[in-house]
């Protein structure tokens, strides 16, 4: 179908690191089944290092996708460079995807986000409460346009 | 691969037939309808030698029919037309049900921002809405009621026969779109007291961009695409007589085959119902009964319909759902949330919509294929997960 890329298509059809981490350090939940879009994002932390990463998407294809590239893209990274991870880099390493599927990039990204933020929680991190604004505050998804 | 093509609500093949008979007039007759000239009175003939064949089909006279563009025009031509007429006589309220076509819809909505009033009928949790419920919507100022005879997205036939004998009583003008029905299953207008019709050819195998209105005599038509006097002053614009042709060919064809592709059809449907409700958390939308033979229309709880379009896609498998990444929109079907599905459900849905020309075999690769990739999408979904451990609550 040519609605999406190549990339998104792989993605799609043989997506990586689904599942989930038993162990989880970190768990990030974002959108709402009423809408068509869940994303969970299961992380393991060593060292302030995202040493394992795994997702569960209920979403279209591109939400399927968008978790799968960003958790490539954070996987073995430390957790200050997958704070800095957008949409619009999750949307770029797809070889973009069609405007009304952005907020499946930006749902991506607002789940590392909650993991992280879930992770510092836990472990009693102390975090500047601005890095992690509550996406429900928000009247739509916002997201940078490419 | 193999392609199953199970998508013909949206559109189908040409028919043989219908291809051979429009071939004539791509090069041979190809002369204007309104052309004085023999080249132009021959295409002529030929144009009124259809519309007779095709009111035939639907025991209407030929001078009842007016050659769209499609369904979509034919819709806004017969729902404007009868709003303007009667709000010429201060009529300005209009009947619907909550799950027209949006050819109906977005019309009605404009036609709100006009100054005219419009009830939507309720269609109940098996999409279904009853003569009753039109008697009682009716009120002295209503001007039309426009009904569709069968739904696009979960194929239930409506009681129109009945509603017509309702508008009858009151005086009021009653429209159906037709577009799924004709060449489905029978359509008889003057048995089923319809005032106007639209029909589409491309649903019955014959070409796109070509359909037809049926305005009964005595009802005003107006006209809305100005220039020439063709279609006795309705419709300007030189005809597409060759999609007008395979119109003709594949409507008839569509006529003298429907007992035996309905039989067809329905045990196929049955067959893919009956397979696809094994699966464990999934329903069947729209009445069973009271539904067209090539209609199969189910949810799955805890997928979303378009990982599931694409992924039966990779398998050869082409068909459609009412998902919100489907519509382009942040909303499941409209069609799918007027039976009353919470949108979590709607967003699970699979129209499979056969025609003739599907086999067992088809059907078979649909049930060993849809199971597989509700599997694989539920073992990836977390509401699926949620739905499992009991944290969420089965709806279906």
């Amino acid at each position: 179908m040519a609605l999406y890329s190549e990339k998104v298509m792989d993605h799609f059809r043989n997506p990586r690191n689904v599942g989930k981490l038993d162990d989880a350090d970190g768990i990030g939940e974002v959108g709402n089944a009423k809408c068509g879009d869940i994303m969970k994002i299961y992380l393991k932390i060593e060292n302030d290092v995202i040493a394992d990463v795994k997702f569960n998407t209920f979403g279209c294809g591109s939400a399927i996708a968008s978790s799968s590239m960003a958790t490539e893209l954070i996987k073995g990274k430390p957790i200050s460079e997958a704070l800095e991870l957008t949409n619009k880099a999750v949307a770029e390493a797809l070889d973009g995807l069609p405007a009304h599927k952005l907020h499946c990039s930006v749902l991506a990204e607002e789940a590392i986000r909650a993991a992280i933020k879930d992770y510092y929680d836990k472990n009693g991190i102390a975090y500047d409460k601005a890095m992690f604004p509550d996406p429900h505050d928000e009247e739509e998804h916002g997201f940078e346009e490419e | 691969m193999k392609t199953v093509y199970v998508d013909n609500a949206a559109t189908t093949a040409m028919s043989d037939r219908a291809i051979a008979a429009m071939a004539p007039y791509l090069k041979e007759i190809y002369g204007n309808p309104s052309s004085l000239h023999t080249a132009g009175q021959v295409a002529k003939e030929a144009l009124e030698d259809a519309r007779a064949r095709i009111a035939a089909c639907l025991n209407a006279s030929p001078r009842e029919i007016y050659f769209t563009s499609g369904g979509s025009e034919a819709d806004n031509q017969c729902i404007r037309s009868a709003a303007l007429n009667g709000a010429r006589k201060g009529k300005k309220h209009i009947i619907t049900t909550a799950f027209e076509h949006h050819a109906v819809l977005h019309t009605l909505r404009k036609l709100e921002k006009e100054g005219f009033e419009v009830t939507c009928l309720d269609v109940h949790s098996d999409g279904l809405v009853t003569a009753e419920q039109v008697q009682r919507a009716i009120r002295p100022d209503t001007a039309l009621v426009t009904v569709m005879y069968a739904n696009n997205e979960v194929g239930t036939i409506q009681p129109v026969r009945e509603i017509g004998e309702v508008c009858k009583r009151a005086g009021v003008v009653f429209h159906t779109d037709a577009v799924q029905a004709v060449g489905h299953i029978p359509v008889d207008v003057k048995a089923d007291n319809i005032d106007m019709l639209s029909l589409s050819a491309h649903k019955f195998h014959g070409a796109k961009g070509v359909g037809a209105v049926y305005c009964r005599k005595g009802i005003p038509l107006n006209t809305f695409v100005e220039g020439g006097a063709q279609e006795r002053g309705r419709r300007a614009g030189t005809e597409n007589l060759a999609g007008i042709a395979a119109m003709a060919a594949a409507l008839e064809e569509a006529c003298e085959k429907m007992p035996a592709n309905s039989e067809k059809m329905l045990a196929l449907r049955e067959k893919i119902i009956d397979g696809l409700l094994k699966i464990p958390h999934s329903r069947l939308n729209g009445n069973r009964i009271k539904r067209l033979p090539s209609n199969v229309n189910v949810c799955f709880e805890g997928i979303e319909g378009e990982g599931l379009l694409l992924l039966l896609d990779d398998k050869g498998i082409c068909a459609s759902s009412g998902s919100a990444c489907t519509s382009g929109s942040l909303d499941p079907s409209h069609v799918l949330l007027a039976l009353g599905l919470p949108h979590e459900v709607a967003h699970g849905s699979l129209r499979i919509s056969l025609s003739e020309y599907n086999t067992e075999e088809d059907a078979e690769a649909i049930l060993k294929a849809v199971p597989e990739v509700v599997e694989y999408l539920r073992g990836i979904s977390p509401v699926w997960e949620e739905l499992e451990k009991g944290e969420r609550k089965h709806m279906i």
